[in-house]
């Protein structure tokens, strides 16, 4: 196949390279260095896809960023990406895509009956038609909307790429290498600063790969190869290429996507496909340019109209022709320079000049080559469905409202320009305050809020030579306070054309009797009369206007279609633009990949993993796992075909008759020292504390100032002056910021240590009638009798050889001990525990089981200790002194916390002794009480007791003291379960706690 | 992200760090008595304010030390950074 609109030669293309690719199952090729879009006009293929609301065909409208149409779904090595910008994708070979929100073609799509029908989806339209009624909205009109409107498809399947978060720091940060990056970024590399320059196209030198200029006696292209080449040598500048610095954050944190292997056919080994730079710059130089903007005419998004400058870049850079009848609609001169550029490639284009008599030399130029021009000509409508055929076109009148009459010339494309506006984006999103420029009808940077300058066009500065001697003395200056070093630098010699005043000209009026469609936001179907209609309204303020025309959402932001929308707003409300104002630039300044945000935090690395030093024990040993936190806890350990009920049914149970052993690791372990130690936690628990004797432990409940229970434990004195505190695993980090909070800030006085041992001891609770008989087989030298070691006792012993802490504290309610050791001996220990066992029958338990033992205990956790309970709630109130302050105390005595009715723990029974109780369900006094039924309570835990085999829950019952022995219902609407139920003491095994003191 | 000066590690980016509240609140005094109207105000009231600020800011994955920012909360500019014993001035 031949591509018959590729120029012979030129452009930067490699011509001996041909790729082949694929676009809609069609069989292509171009050249290396293309980008899609360029391939794709080279085999003269201009429509590529279908609008957003009227489904009118799309083609190509920019060459870069800034593009609003040519948007693809793009297929990658087995990948599929959705709303890829051909303009911006390389060619590579293989490349498959194909175009987006049309069915069934491109060619032959039947969604554009909206465009026959457009007067009915005016803006608003949404939000007036599908209102009612309203139970259409989510099974009829949302999903019909859903599949008619919209672009690509995101994959579901899981993303193999890898994509990386790099953190940099600089002096510089350059954010693009046209003319005003290139020179700045030199003199300040000079000076010896750090430098970043980041390019977002796949070539360095932005517009001076197009502009007929001359600098030092060599081409812009010359110039900016040898820059570029300099800077790439110095060890102090790191110089990207497919980097978008797309947000500017507080404290210049920039952050920028390098695109490493998107123009890959195959992202190579080990590599990122991108990688996501956050940068902490100390001087942030904006060097991002400025798009053209196009002039609103009727059916101007017809494929084959598009901004003169793309056509340009199309033919110099790429080598490639965007129509053979080029039409140039311009009210600058810009339009001039692709003029002159179609006819140095043969082609004859007609320039249709809004001005009435410009004179520059560009135009002179222009004149000299022989290019027809009409001046006080505008194009009033193009003509054409899926291309442009022709043009209406008519002479303007001096105040431009008047048309003159209509002639239609034919052509193939109609190459734009109304203008530059420079790209404000970092500059916006840094927090400067933007001034509006009357000189080029644009917003520029006004005064700085953070270390940033903004350099070049994006500044409104459109000539050469004043960018790059404003840009090498910024690049100066700025890298001087920094380094203290300035290098003497000559400024080149310059040569340009001379350009002349733009017209204020971006709206082609309507002809008598015609209702063209004005487009102004090309991606999402916005038209002027959609603004007009915005604004009959009543919507004034122009973020509304936005929103409910959707001018300037689509994906490309409307970087070609906001200030042609506030000129239009600023008309009709007859006000300045600046006062109409602009909306908010938020990041990203161009959209980025969720792969590249989320980096490698993805799966098993999203959260660290933290296994206990007994994990591999219980991986051995057919444990199945539960996240507690960031911990990996054994929730039950499967024997046969047993379910989870099952084994924690059996674990629970062989605790309550032989011993069990659960693995403790996880539990939060503060190490406290000092001579304040015990003043320390008698006021950071509700409890007394300073008489606790050496050797001994004691339980501990902890508030916050609030008077809410914020965690519990036991604390250990292990010498005269040293502690060893537990906190539930939940809570850990907590605890110590807390206590921290209270040594640092409030009471820096007292001299005490705090710091976190969790991960320096492995624990093992052994629990149940046998684990005194297991203790002394496991620790022959050490008097662990009651006598010798009591309920709430502690004590060192030597397990093997290894040093032991042995705590005899209970959280199952049975006869229990936790044993320490420092971590790398916890397998040991573990090992040894159930060879020693064995004889007694023990069986390790999961934290089902554990938890099934302290429900039917009635000791509370997580679940009743849930940020909303105060000691009295939990039965904890007996742990409150009298005697001493503590923190939180003084809450407890507000009008809610006494109430005499306060809500407080109690425990359930069904009345069948069958149902199991859904935890979260409400109690209530009445099941058939009309809604909302008044709620008493609610289930906070529930398990099979083992003792009395039957369903048994805690719950946090209104008035709880006084409803022990009431009948009420559990009901959950979610499971649809209601279940009459007794009310009964939360104490539902050994009430009198006789078995941990046995 | 806001780039924080730890006075006892230096310039860090705030994923290091953790916020904790007005610097200027005191708590009162153990043991002492306090009408409802002051324990609410240590408790739960306060400004929300737009403008300067000084907060309470640990530097948890670092020195783990409490430190006071005087920061601009409408800006996010931060003025200065004190340890936890020096007073505010």
């Amino acid at each position: 196949m031949t591509q018959s609109f590729r120029l012979e030669s030129g452009g930067l293309i490699n011509r001996d390279k041909k790729i082949s690719f694929k676009f809609n199952s069609k069989n292509y090729f171009g050249y290396e260095g293309d980008t899609l879009a360029s391939a794709l006009i080279a085999n003269g293929v201009h429509l590529i896809g279908r609008s957003f609301k009227y489904h009118r065909p799309r083609g190509f409208f920019g060459a870069g960023v800034d593009e609003p149409y040519a948007i693809v779904q793009l297929y990658r090595n087995g990948e599929t990406e959705p709303n890829v910008k051909a303009t911006e994708q390389e060619l590579f070979e293989g490349l498959e895509a194909k175009s987006v929100n049309c069915w069934p073609s491109v060619n032959f799509d039947v969604g554009a009956i909206n465009n026959f029908l457009k007067i009915f989806l005016p803006a608003g339209f949404y939000y007036k038609t599908f209102m009612w009624p309203k139970s259409f909205w989510y099974k009829v009109y949302e999903p019909f909307i859903r599949k008619a409107a919209g672009l690509g498809t995101a994959s579901i399947k899981h993303d193999k790429e890898r994509y990386e978060h790099k953190y940099e720091y600089c002096d510089l940060l350059i954010t693009g290498s046209g003319p005003s990056g290139l020179a700045s970024a030199y003199s300040a590399a000079k000076n010896g600063a750090k430098v970043i320059l980041a390019e977002d196209k796949s070539r360095f030198g932005g517009t001076l790969l197009t502009s007929e200029v001359n600098i030092g006696n060599q081409s812009g292209k010359e110039w900016a190869d040898s820059i570029i080449s300099e800077l790439k040598e110095m060890p102090n500048v790191t110089v990207k290429n497919r980097s978008q610095v797309f947000g500017y954050y507080d404290h210049n944190m920039l952050v920028m996507s390098e695109r490493l292997s998107d123009h890959l056919p195959k992202t190579k080994k080990f590599h990122p496909k991108q990688r996501l730079w956050y940068i902490r710059a100390k001087e942030v130089l904006i060097s991002s340019g400025s798009i053209e903007r196009p002039i609103v005419f009727g059916n101007n998004d017809t494929p084959g109209v598009m901004l003169s400058s793309a056509a340009k870049e199309y033919m110099k850079v790429y080598g490639v022709l965007v129509g053979k009848k080029p039409l140039v609609f311009t009210n600058n001169d810009s339009g001039y320079e692709t003029a002159i550029e179609f006819k140095k490639n043969g082609i004859n284009p007609i320039i249709l000049d809004t001005r009435k008599e410009p004179q520059s030399e560009i135009i002179e130029e222009a004149k000299n080559m022989n290019i027809k021009i009409k001046n006080s000509h505008v194009v009033v409508a193009a003509q054409g469905y899926k291309k442009v055929k022709s043009a209406d076109i008519a002479k303007i009148s001096d105040n431009k409202e008047e048309l003159g009459s209509i002639e239609n010339i034919e052509c193939d494309c109609i190459c734009v320009s109304g203008f530059w506006t420079p790209t404000i984006h970092l500059a916006s999103q840094s927090g400067n305050k933007t001034k509006f420029n009357g000189d080029i009808d644009a917003f520029v940077p006004g005064i700085s809020k953070q270390n940033e300058k903004t350099l070049g066009a994006a500044n409104g500065i459109y000539t050469l030579e004043e960018t790059l001697k404003d840009s090498f003395e910024k690049g100066n200056l700025t890298s001087k306070k920094i380094t203290n070093k300035e290098n003497k630098f000559s400024f080149p010699n310059v040569v340009e054309k001379k350009s002349t005043v733009h017209d204020k000209f971006w709206c082609v009026p309507l002809p008598k009797g015609k209702n063209y469609k004005r487009f102004l936001d090309f991606q999402n179907d916005v038209a002027v009369s959609d603004i007009e209609i915005a604004l009959k309204e009543g919507y004034r303020s122009i973020e509304h206007v936005k929103r409910y025309t959707t001018l300037g959402m689509a994906t490309d932001q409307g970087k070609t279609s906001n200030l042609n929308g506030l000129q239009l707003v600023s008309k009709i409300e007859n006000k300045v633009v600046p006062a109409v104002g602009h909306t908010t630039f938020r990041p990203p300044y161009t959209p980025v990949s969720i792969g590249a945000i989320v980096g490698r935090e993805v799966g098993k690395h999203s959260k660290p993993t933290r296994k206990s030093p007994m994990h591999l024990w219980h991986e051995k040993n057919n444990a199945v796992f539960v996240d507690a936190g960031v911990w990996l806890r054994p929730r039950y350990y499967k024997r046969g075909e047993e379910n989870l009920f099952e084994a924690s049914k059996r674990e629970a149970k062989n605790v309550r008759t032989n011993v069990g052993v659960c693995d403790v690791t996880t539990l939060g372990k503060i190490d406290i020292k000092g001579p304040d130690a015990a003043e320390l936690l008698n006021r950071v628990y509700t409890n007394a504390w300073l008489k606790l004797p050496v050797g001994k432990a004691r339980y501990g409940v902890m508030l916050r100032e609030d008077g809410i229970v914020m965690d519990d434990g036991t604390t250990t004195r292990i010498s005269e002056n040293h502690y060893h505190m537990t906190t539930t695993t939940a809570q850990a980090a907590n605890v110590l910021s807390h206590l921290e909070y209270y040594l640092q800030l409030v009471w820096p006085e007292l001299n005490v240590n705090v710091v976190s041992s969790t991960e320096q001891w492995a624990g093992a609770a052994i629990a149940g009638p046998k684990s005194r008989n297991l203790l002394q087989k496991l620790f022959p030298n050490s008097d662990v009798s009651n006598e010798g070691l009591p309920f709430m006792g502690y004590m060192e012993a030597d397990l093997f050889g290894i040093k032991a802490r042995i705590f005899r504290i209970s959280f199952s309610g049975e006869l229990a001990y936790e044993v320490n050791v420092e971590s790398d001996n916890g397998y040991f220990m573990w090992e040894k525990i159930i060879e020693f066992g064995e004889e007694f029958g023990i069986q390790p338990y999961g934290t089902e089981a554990l938890s099934t033992l302290r429900i039917e205990m009635g000791h509370v956790a997580g679940s009743e200790l849930d940020g909303r309970t105060i000691p009295y709630d939990n039965s904890l109130e007996g742990l409150l002194s009298k005697k001493k302050d503590f923190i939180g105390k003084r809450s407890l005595s507000r009008k809610a916390f006494a109430a005499q009715d306060r809500q407080k723990i109690v425990g359930v029974v069904p009345l069948d002794k069958k149902t199991s109780i859904p935890e979260g369900s409400h109690l209530v006094k009445d099941s058939n009480a009309p809604l909302p039924n008044p709620k008493l309570g609610y289930i906070s835990a529930s398990c099979w007791s083992v003792e009395h085999d039957n369903p048994f829950s805690l719950a946090i019952l209104k008035d709880g003291k006084n409803m022990i022995g009431k009948k009420l219902f559990v009901m959950s609407p979610l499971k649809n379960k209601v279940i009459p139920v007794e009310i009964v003491s939360s104490h539902y095994v050994d009430p009198k706690g006789e078995r941990v003191r046995s | 992200m806001l780039h924080i000066k730890c006075p006892h590690c230096g310039m860090r980016s705030q994923n290091e760090f953790s916020y904790g509240g007005d610097a200027t609140v005191k708590r009162p005094e153990l043991g002492k008595e306090i009408s409802d109207q002051d324990w609410d105000n240590f408790v739960y009231n306060r400004k929300s304010l737009r403008g300067k600020h000084w907060e309470l800011w640990q530097h948890l994955s670092g020195c783990r030390q409490w430190i006071k920012v005087y920061r601009d909360t409408a800006t996010h500019e931060i003025f200065k950074t004190l340890k936890a014993n020096e007073e505010i001035s």
